[in-house]
């Protein structure tokens, strides 16, 4: 592919918001040659669906095109007539979404959806086309292909539909596959079969890629080269490995350290008593009561057992429908047991209203979306001295005090307490939930998914920034995450579940370097581990699977 | 959603949000409304004549120097009974707006707070009553309370709780799915603090979209009952019953017919484009819905 | 979908159980002997007997109401008081004089706001979106007794192009019972444009904004294609829904087109009812229109699953 003319030449592209006139794509050049795969990567708000978009002649019409080319197989996109813009989309240039929830028309029969492309730009009769329909359904994996044909997209889980919507863009086998964020609304055993396919489908037709991710490691585990980018520039782009070894600009080594790494197990000193013990936690929903008929129950939890040692953060993995958000919830008393007991300092919360009341102030929680967790009608000050109110031998003086001094805790200074949440970042935002959850000063917090809907350098920021507070006031975490990487980064002990049930755990390095149970194992072998290397880049590698080898810089 | 998957990551870019300036349809709307509300306020304290007074000697005069906009059969001056139609519908549509809000609120509340089987009852019965077209409720309650001025506040306030009711219920319970929600529970708040801290609050929010445009239903409501004479009786003016005076004189004397009904009709206008535009500001996302 | 379609027709059963309660109440709140007011003035001492004794009177409450939805079952709504009819067969001629201008003009501003709808929103922010907006925002403001009273200034006073009031059946004459129909169903028409376009573009925008639009499109298909194959059927279930609501309202709002026009529907029925007094015709009216709203919008509920095949999923 060295010296065939680009498939794909985008050459000094600017992008800019019509009525503020602030650029969002800047001066971007990149390149794909046929049948490579190039990955773009950055944050929210580093203009790569926007550009990737733009290739399709996909502009929003509050985005304007402030100068620079597109080029596909040598044509510019931008000035073709809205026809040859059409016989290019779907035959040439094929696109997949991150939501498969929302990316297939949910009123159309599947069948339907897959045959519409090939009937506009191959010559083929029904029969044919439904042929080669019933022939890329069963090669992405379906196994009624047939059933497939009639049945709706709400049918299929997001996984399968992902699938489906691969079937559909690569059954024209065009010549690029714009794949922005494909795997990210997937549960992680799933995401890398979906991409493997998506690998194993392009090359067999010899299909361009370009990927567009935030997720620096599978980009870097698929793409031969990366282009990365930063609020609308491309700050540095080259082949995979180079980037991966010795990154040049300082955002992409921010980056790259921004990814989750293992740190030194610590050394706990052994407790008597587990501060939060929970014992055969058994939980169940409740059936829906139709008119004629009322549901089973619903087991989320089938018996859960677990101790959690002062000081102690123990990290709770699972996929969805594992059952790891019920068992938070459960414990911080949200959801109510079916059966089982759960002890605070050795006594069961249940039995007295004085125990219950003090594990009600002793445990604490912080929750997934940052956007929905800030009551949007109260300051930051409000919001994080709400807590405050129950304790009661507290002065309206050291309750200020209080306030101004977690703020500081979680690096936000005095000035956001008269701010509103809808002011704040999602990070900032995040730093105030934290905020909220230690005011108190408890000995146990709950963290569900803390980080996830955060970007990948704030997320790092955050993650460092509760382990430091984690270290000064020693409370014990539970810490629920479907992010191997950072429950590598984070935990002292691993709890896998599957099913509502736990199906193994450990002190984490036995987890990550030795586990035991297939599952366990399956969920390692789906996401790529990453070593630092002395000259600030990392290395890359698959932790433990079939094919075990390693992409080394 | 499950909490497990991935928030939005893509570099997606938010729309450019709109020059600061109001929005067109707020400044037209906001202007149609100040007019009425003015002439509303004059007309409760002084009409350039007495809206009831006889003169037969003037009867059916077309607009002039001396009547701007006429006078009717009675040969009553038609703007100073506009003016006072404006104060009597205004006072009684607000007054019927916060009723249905107050008993509305009240209930949805409640309903939201007990949740299971008193939620369902309630809101069976709610249902049920939002069954009966707005309009006829009040007509059936009219045949009950009797058709004057409280006659009307009562059986509109009560035909238009329902709909209050089912919106707040409906945002107490996607409210109590937020996380902001949970947390208050997990600090320990009882669940009644959490309902006036957290949830009262943040019902504001919608219910000021909903009376905006109830104010409007109920103006045009009690509108067409003083127009079908089961409205405040006459002789008070009501914009209404005006347009129902004026059907027998309507060949003869156009103005009759046409300036209480362009009262109704730019009021009306000025609550619909207020309404968008109050929408719009407080959720974006409902952008020109209805 | 059987089961679906079981579970709606079972919704609506409490519901009609619970409106016919309502009703029943609500003519039980007015003071006084309810025989006495189903009689009028004019009741003589037997007949009063006579219905206390029908009505159960003398029995408890929930047994006057078994009694009473027995008797409406059975299709018996009592006597009007200042006809002396009998309440059904009233309500039924006048119910057929209104509905038929409510779905005609209810079909024929489908028709026309629908696409129009759906064009504003494919032409969002445009002039055409604006123009059609204003449009329709200016006629959803003019209430429909003033607007009727306009259309009878111009075409009818006028211009004496149509007839200025009244009624005639068109079973009887076919061409004078259309003549008489075209004013209140055009005032109806112009008004529902207003409600049901903006309804149209606001669910479309919403639709408009998905990933399978982009899909539709990066397939190549035709911005037709996407429009009418892709966004529309998504789009149309609000509005459909929003057309059930509508049909309703009419139907017990259109009193006071009826009035403008003196057309002899079903609400001026309950309006004069209201002023005659005449508490069987009052609480016939009420229940019947009730039922028939509670039975349009479970039909619209039944074919929603046409547009979004999703709801039968649950």
């Amino acid at each position: 592919m060295t010296k065939t003319a680009p498939l794909l030449d985008v050459a000094n592209l600017t992008l800019t918001i019509g009525g503020s006139g602030r650029t969002v794509v800047n001066d971007v050049s990149f390149q794909v040659f046929p049948g490579e795969i190039v990955g773009i990567v950055g944050e929210s708000g580093s203009g790569k669906t926007l550009a990737a978009r733009a290739v399709m002649g996909f502009i929003p019409p509050a985005v304007r095109l402030e100068g620079g080319t597109i080029r596909f197989d040598g044509q510019d996109v931008m000035a073709m007539s809205p026809k040859d813009l059409r016989s290019m989309r779907g035959s040439k240039v094929g696109m997949v979404f991150q939501e498969p929830m929302t990316s297939l028309n949910p009123s159309m029969l599947i069948g339907r959806q897959l045959d519409e492309g090939l009937a506009l730009h191959r010559k083929l009769d029904a029969a044919g086309r439904r042929t080669l329909i019933l022939d890329m359904l069963k090669r992405v994996g379906l196994r009624d292909p047939e059933g497939a044909l009639t049945a709706y997209p709400h049918q299929f889980s997001g996984g399968m539909r992902q699938r489906i919507m691969l079937a559909s863009v690569m059954l024209l086998k065009p010549a690029l596959l714009l794949a922005d964020e494909p795997t990210t609304a997937l549960d992680a055993v799933v995401q890398r079969d979906v991409m493997e396919l998506m690998v194993e489908l392009t090359q067999a037709n010899n299909t361009a890629v370009l990927l567009i991710s935030h997720d620096l490691g599978m980009v870097a585990r698929y793409c031969s080269r990366i282009v990365v980018m930063c609020q609308g520039d491309v700050v540095e782009q080259g082949l995979s490995e180079d980037i991966l070894a010795r990154p040049q600009h300082p955002y992409t080594r921010k980056l790259l350290s921004a990814m989750p790494h293992r740190l030194p197990a610590r050394l706990l000193p052994e407790a008597k008593t587990p501060i939060v013990s929970v014992r055969d936690l058994v939980v169940e929903y409740p059936g829906r009561q139709g008119f004629f008929h009322k549901e089973q129950a619903k087991r989320a939890l089938h018996g859960i057992s677990i101790d959690v040692q002062p000081g102690e953060v123990v990290a709770v993995v699972g996929g969805s429908g594992s059952g790891k958000t019920t068992l938070g919830q459960s414990i911080a008393g949200l959801v109510r047991p079916a059966g089982g007991e759960i002890r605070f300092n050795g006594k069961p919360i249940a039995k007295s209203d004085a125990a219950f009341w003090d594990y009600r102030l002793n445990c604490q929680m912080v929750f997934q979306d940052p956007y929905s967790s800030l009551d949007p009608r109260m300051t930051i000050g409000q919001l994080v001295g709400e807590p405050l109110r129950l304790v009661s031998d507290m002065s309206p003086a050291d309750r200020k005090a209080r306030v101004a001094e977690v703020l500081t805790e979680v690096g936000l200074d005095d000035g956001f307490a008269e701010r509103y949440p809808h002011e704040l970042s999602g990070g900032q935002r995040q730093r105030i939930a934290i905020a909220r959850a230690i005011v108190r000063r408890p000995s146990f917090v709950i963290a569900d998914e803390p980080v996830s809907a955060l970007d990948v350098t704030v997320r790092a920021q955050v993650l460092e920034l509760f382990d430091e507070l984690q270290k000064k006031h020693g409370f014990s975490c539970l810490f629920i995450s479907h992010d191997l990487g950072v429950v590598e980064q984070v935990a002292d002990r691993v709890i896998v579940m599957q099913d509502g049930r736990i199906v193994e755990q450990g002190p984490r390095d036995d987890i990550f370097d030795n586990p035991k149970h297939p599952y366990t194992q399956k969920l390692l072998a789906a996401v790529p581990g990453l070593e630092s290397t002395s000259e600030g880049g990392v290395r890359l590698f698959w932790r433990r699977a079939e094919n075990d080898k390693q992409i080394t810089g | 959603m499950s909490s497990d998957s991935t928030l939005s990551t893509g570099g997606t870019v938010k729309k450019p949000s709109r020059v600061k300036l109001p929005a067109p349809n707020a400044i037209v709307g906001g202007t149609l409304i100040g007019i009425l509300l003015v002439s509303a306020g004059i007309g409760a304290l002084w009409t350039p004549y007495d809206p009831l007074k006889l003169s037969f000697r003037e009867k059916l005069a077309a607009p002039s120097a001396l009547h701007w906009l006429g006078t009717d059969e009675f040969g009553r001056d038609v703007l100073s009974r506009l003016m006072a139609g404006a104060a009597t519908s205004v006072w009684i549509s607000i007054l019927t707006v916060t009723l249905a809000v107050v008993m509305g609120t009240t209930i949805g509340l409640f309903s939201g707070y007990m949740r299971g089987w008193t939620d369902r009852v309630i809101m069976a019965f709610n249902d049920a009553l939002l069954a009966f077209p707005g309009i006829l409720l009040a007509l059936g309650l009219l045949a009950v309370v009797g058709a004057n001025k409280y006659g009307i506040i009562v059986a509109l306030g009560i035909a238009y709780t329902p709909s209050v009711a089912r919106v707040v219920r409906g945002t107490v319970l996607s409210l109590r799915e937020r996380e902001f929600i949970a947390a208050s529970r997990v600090m320990g708040n009882s669940e009644a603090f959490t309902m006036a801290r957290h949830i009262l609050p943040n019902c504001i929010a919608p219910l000021t979209v909903l009376a905006t445009s109830m104010f409007g239903y109920v103006l045009l409501a009690e509108s067409a009952l003083s127009f079908l004479g089961l409205g405040v009786p006459p002789p008070a003016p009501t914009w209404g019953n005006m347009l129902a005076g004026s059907r027998p004189y309507i060949g003869q004397a156009v103005w009759l017919g046409i300036f209480p009904g362009l009262c109704i009709s730019l009021t009306l206008l000025g609550i619909n484009l207020l309404g968008d535009a109050v929408r719009d500001r407080l959720d974006p996302r409902m952008r020109g819905s209805r | 979908m059987f089961r679906f379609a079981l579970t709606r027709i079972g919704m609506a059963l409490p519901t009609l159980l619970i409106v016919a309660v309502s009703v029943f109440v609500l003519i039980r709140l007015i003071p006084g002997d309810p025989a006495q007011l189903m009689l009028g003035d004019l009741a003589t001492p037997a007949s009063l007997a006579d219905l206390r004794a029908r009505l159960g009177l003398d029995q408890s409450l929930p047994v006057q109401f078994g009694i009473w939805i027995g008797n409406v079952l059975s299709g018996d709504f009592g006597q009007s008081i200042s006809s002396q009819q009998a309440v059904l067969p009233l309500i039924l001629q006048r119910f057929w004089v209104s509905a038929q201008i409510v779905l005609v003009a209810v079909l024929l501003a489908s028709c026309v706001a629908v696409p129009a709808g759906v064009i504003a929103a494919w032409k969002q922010d445009s002039a055409l979106d604006l123009g059609l907006v204003a449009t329709a925002t200016l006629l959803l403001s003019i209430p429909t007794f003033w607007l009727g009273l306009l259309l009878l200034l111009f075409f009818g006073l006028k211009l004496e192009w149509l007839p200025v009031v009244g009624y005639v059946s068109i079973a009887e004459n076919p061409w004078a019972g259309i003549l008489y129909l075209v004013m209140p169903i055009m005032t109806l028409f112009l008004h529902e444009i207003g409600v049901i376009l903006r309804m149209a573009r606001a669910s479309t925008l919403e639709v408009l904004r998905l990933d399978y639009i982009t899909h539709a499109r990066a397939k190549g298909l035709s911005e037709r294609a996407v429009l009418w194959r892709h966004a529309f059927k998504n789009a149309f279930g609000p509005t459909w829904t929003l057309i059930g609501l509508v049909l309703g309202n009419l139907l017990g709002g259109i009193a006071v087109v009826e009035t403008v026009f003196t057309i002899p529907g079903l609400g001026r029925l309950l309006v004069d009812a209201i002023f005659a007094r005449d508490y069987p015709v009052i609480q016939g009216c009420m229940l019947f229109v009730a039922f028939t709203y509670v039975l349009v919008n479970l039909v619209i509920d039944l074919c929603y699953p046409v547009f979004d095949p999703r709801v039968t999923a649950q």
